[in-house]
């Protein structure tokens, strides 16, 4: 590139016929070097979205599949339902609870995770220099493991003859196990045990950078605990907060695993209804255009993210 | 005056000592501290870093509590109560406004939290945007500022809820030195026309002598003197005061007699056998070798003569512009600095390689308790 460059520097006033090639010669090289990432950009990222999008508009396959003909029935399912009875046009009731209750599920999940989660990493965030690491690395070792494993842990430890149960029955403080598995209790504890890592690091990359001369400085003019939280702390880690939120909330809306292993079959979230329809359901437009609401939803989340971070004090962590 | 409530000093630490940390690697930040700050003075906390007075500070803004001892605050114990229960503003170093907030939030902060209703809190904030000059930036972001312009919002902010003391943790040490000397004297206005108790903290000893009502030296978690300016430059009772504030000659002498009374003078006999008059430190002392100590500038040069207190040979002389510093190499031994105002257009009468004789000014010669 710095070659063409020069060229083109050299011939600038030689002749306009030079210039224009050098120049082209110039944007094809940017395009070259761009080329890499533009390739995973389209394949890993666009290509699977365009198909997905074209999908949603076709026709289903009676065995699965598509059938190469334009059809809006994939959107159409997605919000109304017609009667198999009497063809009147009904809402999808049972896709809007399953969107609700998805939505609901992420939502406390990203609460409970950010109740949680915000202690820990303020803990981290004020323990000596040399310790930090050390907590930022337990934090991070059930990555190790694989995520249907330590699913079926959970499962292992609130299930009816597990160990929660075994310990209150035998202490006698209750006299039959509590219905903790396959129950919405299930899917969020395990959704925030999966997740909390994503909620600690972002929370704990900004109390890290908190200046704590100015929780002094609220203490001094009067703020107690609570108003030095309230008017001091969570107004500057609130990028933080939002990252971890966001972190949290989008796969928990869109999570698989953690719904079919510990809700069982009944208690379904968005993930367990796009792949009913590409497996048993055979309705591949109604799964991609399930999926392509849910990105929406998402977008609408990260949309709300970006319009408060950049209203909120980011410049102050510079 | 006892009995009287003006007589109740507005901070009082009692015999305050702080550890920090236990066990053999503990650190002793403060050993036995008492003082007594009146109220309405400019109280100044003056030593090298590390001496404590960055510790004794904290302890009376509530961030620590003492080990042991007690801290009144106008009579009441306030040793472990939270900073957000005492009526006491801190000024900090790095100043620490708050950066989500306006120049006026800031201000308005500490009443906020006490929760007075907002028109009172906009009035106040008005009164002391205009205080410290600052109306012009009241809706600025704090880092839309300059740094002197954070150090006035920084202790209109503290100066806001009214505090009964006023804590400044080297608060000019950031500025630059033209901003510092505006500062100096904005703070002694500040201090003037509030008549709230100011507890300063530096390790500039020309800032505490300047601004000061009083001056507390500490070193390695002790106070050593108190005094007002004039006693801690005149009347150093302590090896480190004297050397720590100005510069100072140090003589080994011998106490002759120590005086009876508090007028007359105690006698030393120097090392060149001339005897000369001397103040003592407060409390006894007896005979035998003492330290004195003499400031520069209350000595002068002579041709050596028969009556001179001290001989020697005048080894460099450096020129100071207002004043000329003497370093005189003395006949028994040591170095002693004489320091002479300039006249204008004057050569000095010495030069370097001179035998000189040295006279002390009559009451300059002060005795050092070690």
């Amino acid at each position: 590139m710095t070659d063409t460059a020069a060229a083109s520097r050299k011939s600038g006033t030689s002749g306009a016929q030079a210039g224009v090639e050098a120049r082209r010669a110039d944007v094809r090289n940017r395009w070259l070097l761009a080329s890499p990432a533009l390739t995973v950009i389209f394949f890993a990222a666009l290509g699977p979205l365009l198909i997905m999008l074209v999908y949603s508009f076709l026709q289903k396959g009676s065995y699965g599949g598509v059938v190469w003909s334009f059809s809006l029935d994939g959107w159409f399912n997605v919000f109304l339902k017609r009667d198999i009875f009497d063809d009147t046009l009904g809402f999808a009731d049972g896709h809007l609870s399953i969107f609700w209750r998805s939505l609901k599920l992420s939502f406390g999940t990203t609460v409970l995770a950010l109740l949680i989660g915000f202690p820990t990493a303020y803990y981290i965030a004020t323990r000596p220099a040399n310790l930090r690491p050390v907590f930022l690395f337990l934090i991070t070792i059930p990555f190790w493991t694989n995520l249907l494993i330590r699913t079926f842990a959970i499962m292992e430890v609130i299930r009816n003859e597990g160990v929660v149960n075994t310990l209150l029955m035998s202490l006698g403080v209750i006299s039959s196990p509590i219905q903790m598995l396959y129950t919405d209790f299930a899917i969020m504890l395990g959704m925030v045990y999966v997740y909390l890592p994503l909620m600690v690091l972002p929370l704990y990359a900004s109390m890290e950078r908190l200046d704590f001369r100015l929780v002094e400085a609220g203490y001094d003019l009067y703020a107690t605990r609570l108003g030095v939280l309230r008017r001091i702390i969570v107004p500057m880690v609130k990028p933080g907060i939002i990252a971890g939120s966001i972190l949290v909330f989008v796969p928990s809306l869109g999570a698989y695993v953690t719904p079919r292993v510990l809700g069982g079959g009944k208690n379904m979230m968005l993930g367990n209804l796009i792949e009913l329809q590409f497996g048993q359901g055979r309705n591949w437009p109604l799964g991609a255009a399930l999926s392509i609401t849910l990105l929406v939803v998402v977008m609408v989340a990260l949309l709300f993210y970006v319009r408060n971070a950049s209203k909120s004090g980011v410049k102050s962590h510079g | 005056m006892h009995g009287n409530l003006d007589a109740i000093p507005a901070i009082s630490a009692q015999q305050v000592t702080k550890v920090f940390g236990a066990g053999p690697g503990s650190v002793t930040a403060l050993d036995k501290v008492s003082i007594d700050i009146q109220r309405n003075e400019f109280f100044t906390l003056l030593g090298p870093s590390g001496c404590g007075k960055t510790t004794l500070l904290r302890l009376i803004a509530g961030f620590d509590h003492p080990t042991s001892g007690r801290i009144d605050l106008e009579g009441s114990d306030i040793s472990y109560l939270p900073p957000f229960k005492r009526p006491v503003n801190t000024v900090f170093q790095s100043y620490a406004l708050f950066p989500h907030m306006s120049v006026a939030e800031n201000i308005g902060f500490g009443l906020k939290m006490l929760g007075k209703p907002a028109a009172e809190i906009d009035a106040e904030v008005e009164v002391m945007l205009k205080l410290v000059k600052m109306e012009a930036m009241r809706d600025r972001s704090t880092a839309q500022i300059s740094g002197g312009q954070q150090q006035r919002v920084a202790l209109a902010r503290a100066l806001a809820p009214k505090p009964k003391v006023l804590l400044l943790d080297e608060p000019l040490s950031a500025l630059d030195l033209k901003l510092r000397k505006e500062m100096q004297i904005e703070l002694k206005r500040l201090q003037h026309e509030t008549g709230i108790t100011f507890v300063f903290v530096t390790h500039d000893q020309e800032e505490a002598l300047t601004m000061s009502d009083r001056i507390a030296v500490m070193s390695a978690g002790k106070v050593l003197q108190v005094g007002t300016p004039r006693d801690i430059y005149d009347r150093p009772s302590r090896r480190f005061v004297a050397d720590f504030i100005g510069d100072t000659n140090f003589m080994d002498a011998e106490l002759v007699s120590a005086g009876k009374g508090s007028d007359s003078k105690a006698s030393l006999k120097l090392a060149s056998g001339k005897q000369i008059a001397a103040s003592l430190p407060d409390g006894d002392m007896s005979a035998g070798t003492v330290t004195a100590v003499v400031r520069p500038e209350h000595a002068w040069l002579t041709k050596p003569k028969a009556s001179s207190v001290l001989t020697g040979n005048l080894e460099t002389i450096v020129y100071f512009g207002t004043d000329t510093h003497y370093h005189v190499s003395l006949a028994t031994g040591g170095m002693f600095t004489v320091r002479m105002q300039n006249a204008r257009g004057q050569a000095g009468e010495f030069s370097e390689g001179d035998e000189v004789g040295i006279d002390i000014d009559a009451d300059a010669v002060q005795v050092l308790r070690d």
